[in-house]
């Protein structure tokens, strides 16, 4: 079993995150329950369709799991796959759960089922959505090396509580598309560190768009979802959205002219960013704490 | 069609512009005697995290100040801002933060249309329109992820083969008919248009709000034959012991 | 790309454990994904493959065959998705999911 999140498969992750012999997977690889239509454009599939998902325990409560495989196809959504989150979300309406972990790491809708895909992600917003106003609570990990985007992005920050490694990015568009729509000087999609600065994980923590920023360790992505369920449950209501709206606000204002983190750390008064890059994550979370509240748009 | 064609096409003297840019716009207008609220993108607005903002605050004011207020999106874009400002600063976050608007709405019991009349692509489309208890487009509008030659140099097949299984299968190209047929829009509309609307906003306000709380669009997928395979996962999975 | 589908069926001593099907790896570049299931014929392991990797057919049946003649993979059966692994790497897969077969404490 790999220690480094990152490195680890799906269910590997599932395993390791959950607790020991707990999983057990709905709609198993033996069911065969995969794509229809790759076979039309020539493409290999996958027996689960690149998502896990299922039912185990966390800390002895009872959760709802989903976790993308991002070696396959990058974890892009299609029709089974989208399928499949959407009615694991229906059945934690039914069973109500401590909460649903939502493993992500995919870039977005799957091309070759684009329609499918974009449906799907929209189906899955309104579910997450749905099922929090019942009272169920979504944990949302990001940490894979195919990152969380395109709609898996929105999908993501539409759970109560993200957490996330350093290694994690969280973005709408990859940075070779704006490279290739604006040019080099918009986005140079290799130079790695600006593309972590502008959506990796260190990032979004400082930004608050993530609450828990953690170690490359599937050992402490359990504990900070372990801590979630007791600590980071969100009401879906006019309160919480407007204190979001609160939030977004302030940053464009705050920092609605900057184009680089480094620029937006540099204002906080924080350390410089190379010194950031090398803090381990309990470090920057300390280190960074008085600025995320002022960045946050908190009093 | 353009903009201000749409809103007489639909609304006629009824329309109350409160704000016009060139990309975006807000205002009321009355659908059979009831105001509504209107919000839309023109020009082939590309949405970036203002937009999606200002989006979500109109949505917040009619939930605050107009209870039971329908909410009508009207749509020309061609997508998310391709800008690495946007992206610092989070665009994901602010279109999903406008989606849960509209989702709150919903919860709050103000019914929801939306209807595409120029273009609707991927990230300018999921978080406004998807997002509807109904979505429409016009006749001659366009819905898609990405065009097929982008789409065949990313993928690495062949444009020819694109085109070719396009005929085939609803599933991946660009077309207002496969997103009918795959169960994401109710209809297509052609003809009367401030008719089709009031008809729709009427039928959703007569529905409970447990009905309206139903996202039926698998459902409406196998049907029309266009995502048999989702069915059979729900099947599936629901009926799972 | 174009996909080819290809079949064994090759002698080996009967497998004794029983379980729930085991699948390993993932169906990716360099990479294949293996499903070992119970099958139906005691004396042989069936393998069924689709690979986008086209006329490796006699590499294939050398892999399995060595495959077959080490474990004892016989009354199960074998699907594999294919995207271009290498000998080396089929086998590793082979061989780590009969090894999570055998394993009674394995997942």
């Amino acid at each position: 079993m790999v220690n480094s999140f990152l490195e680890a498969g799906a269910r590997d992750r599932v395993h390791g995150i959950c607790d020991a012999g707990s999983f057990q997977e709905i709609l198993k690889p033996s069911d065969r329950i995969s794509s229809p239509h790759m076979a039309l454009l020539e493409q290999p599939v996958a027996f689960d369709d690149g998502v896990v998902i299922g039912r185990a325990t966390l800390g002895g409560a009872p959760v709802l799991v989903v976790a993308q495989e991002g070696e396959f196809l990058g974890g892009a959504i299609g029709e089974v796959h989208g399928a499949k989150i959407t009615a694991l979300i229906a059945k934690a309406i039914e069973e109500k759960p401590r909460a649903v972990l939502l493993i992500f790491e995919s870039g977005g809708v799957r091309l070759h089922e684009a329609n499918a895909g974009l449906i799907a992600v929209s189906e899955i917003m309104r579910a997450v959505c749905s099922a929090r106003a019942q009272g169920v609570q979504f944990i949302g990990l990001i940490g894979g090396a195919a990152g969380c985007f395109g709609g898996t992005g929105l999908i993501a920050r539409c759970c109560d509580v993200l957490i996330m490694s350093e290694e994690g990015r969280l973005a709408m568009s990859g940075p070779e598309v704006i490279e290739t729509v604006y040019g080099v000087e918009e986005f140079d999609s290799r130079d790695r560190a600006l593309v972590w600065r502008v959506s990796g994980g260190k990032h979004r923590y400082v930004m608050g768009d993530v609450q828990t920023l953690v170690a490359d360790e599937v050992e402490a992505f359990r504990s900070a979802a372990m801590d979630a369920l007791d600590t980071g449950k969100v009401n879906f209501d006019l309160q919480s959205l407007e204190a979001e709206h609160a939030m977004l606000t302030q940053r464009l204002a705050q920092f609605g002219d900057c184009r680089d983190a480094k620029e937006i750390w540099q204002r906080l008064g924080l350390p410089s960013a190379e010194e950031l890059a090398l803090m381990p994550a309990d470090e920057f979370v300390s280190t960074t704490a008085s600025a995320r509240n002022v960045a946050k748009g908190a009093r | 069609m353009n903009r201000d064609q749409v809103l007489n096409a639909l609304f006629g003297e009824g329309w109350k512009a409160e704000h016009l840019e060139a990309d975006h716009f807000y205002g009321r207008a009355s659908v059979l005697n009831q105001e509504v609220t209107v919000i839309g993108t023109s020009e082939k607005a590309e949405v970036g995290a203002d937009m999606a903002l200002t989006m979500a605050r109109v949505v917040i004011q009619t939930i605050k100040e107009r209870a039971g207020e329908p909410i009508v999106f009207l749509l020309d874009t061609q997508g998310q801002r391709l800008r690495r400002r946007d992206e610092l600063m989070g665009l994901n976050g602010y279109m999903a933060h406008l989606a849960k608007a509209v989702e709150l709405a919903r919860q709050r019991g103000h019914v929801i249309v939306s209807v595409v009349y120029g273009e609707a692509v991927s990230g300018g489309y999921i978080s406004t329109g998807m997002m509807a208890d109904a979505c429409y487009a016009l006749a001659d509008a366009e819905i898609k992820v990405m065009n097929l030659p982008a789409m065949a140099r990313i993928t690495k097949i062949p444009l020819e083969h694109l085109q070719e299984l396009a005929k085939q299968s609803p599933v991946f190209s660009p077309g207002v008919e496969n997103y009918l047929r795959m169960g994401h829009l109710d209809a297509v509309w052609e003809g009367d248009y401030s008719t089709q609307l009031a008809a729709s906003i009427s039928e959703l306000q007569a529905k409970s709000r447990a009905e309206i709380a139903v996202d039926s669009r698998i459902a409406r997928g196998v049907e029309r034959g266009g995502r048999k395979a989702a069915g059979v996962v729900i099947e599936r999975v629901l009926g799972h012991a | 790309m174009s996909m080819e589908q290809l079949k064994y069926n090759l002698p080996s001593k009967a497998q004794q454990a029983q379980r729930d099907a085991i699948l390993v790896g993932v169906t990716a570049s360099g990479n294949c994904e293996v499903l070992l299931e119970k099958g139906d014929d005691p004396a042989h392991c069936a393998v069924d493959i689709q690979t986008s990797a086209r006329g490796f057919g006699t590499i294939w049946q050398a892999v399995l065959s060595d495959f077959a003649e080490r474990k004892s993979a016989g009354g199960l059966k074998i699907e594999i998705h294919d995207v271009g692994a290498t000998p080396a790497v089929v086998s590793l897969r082979l061989d780590q999911a009969l090894e999570a077969w055998e394993n009674e404490h394995g997942q």
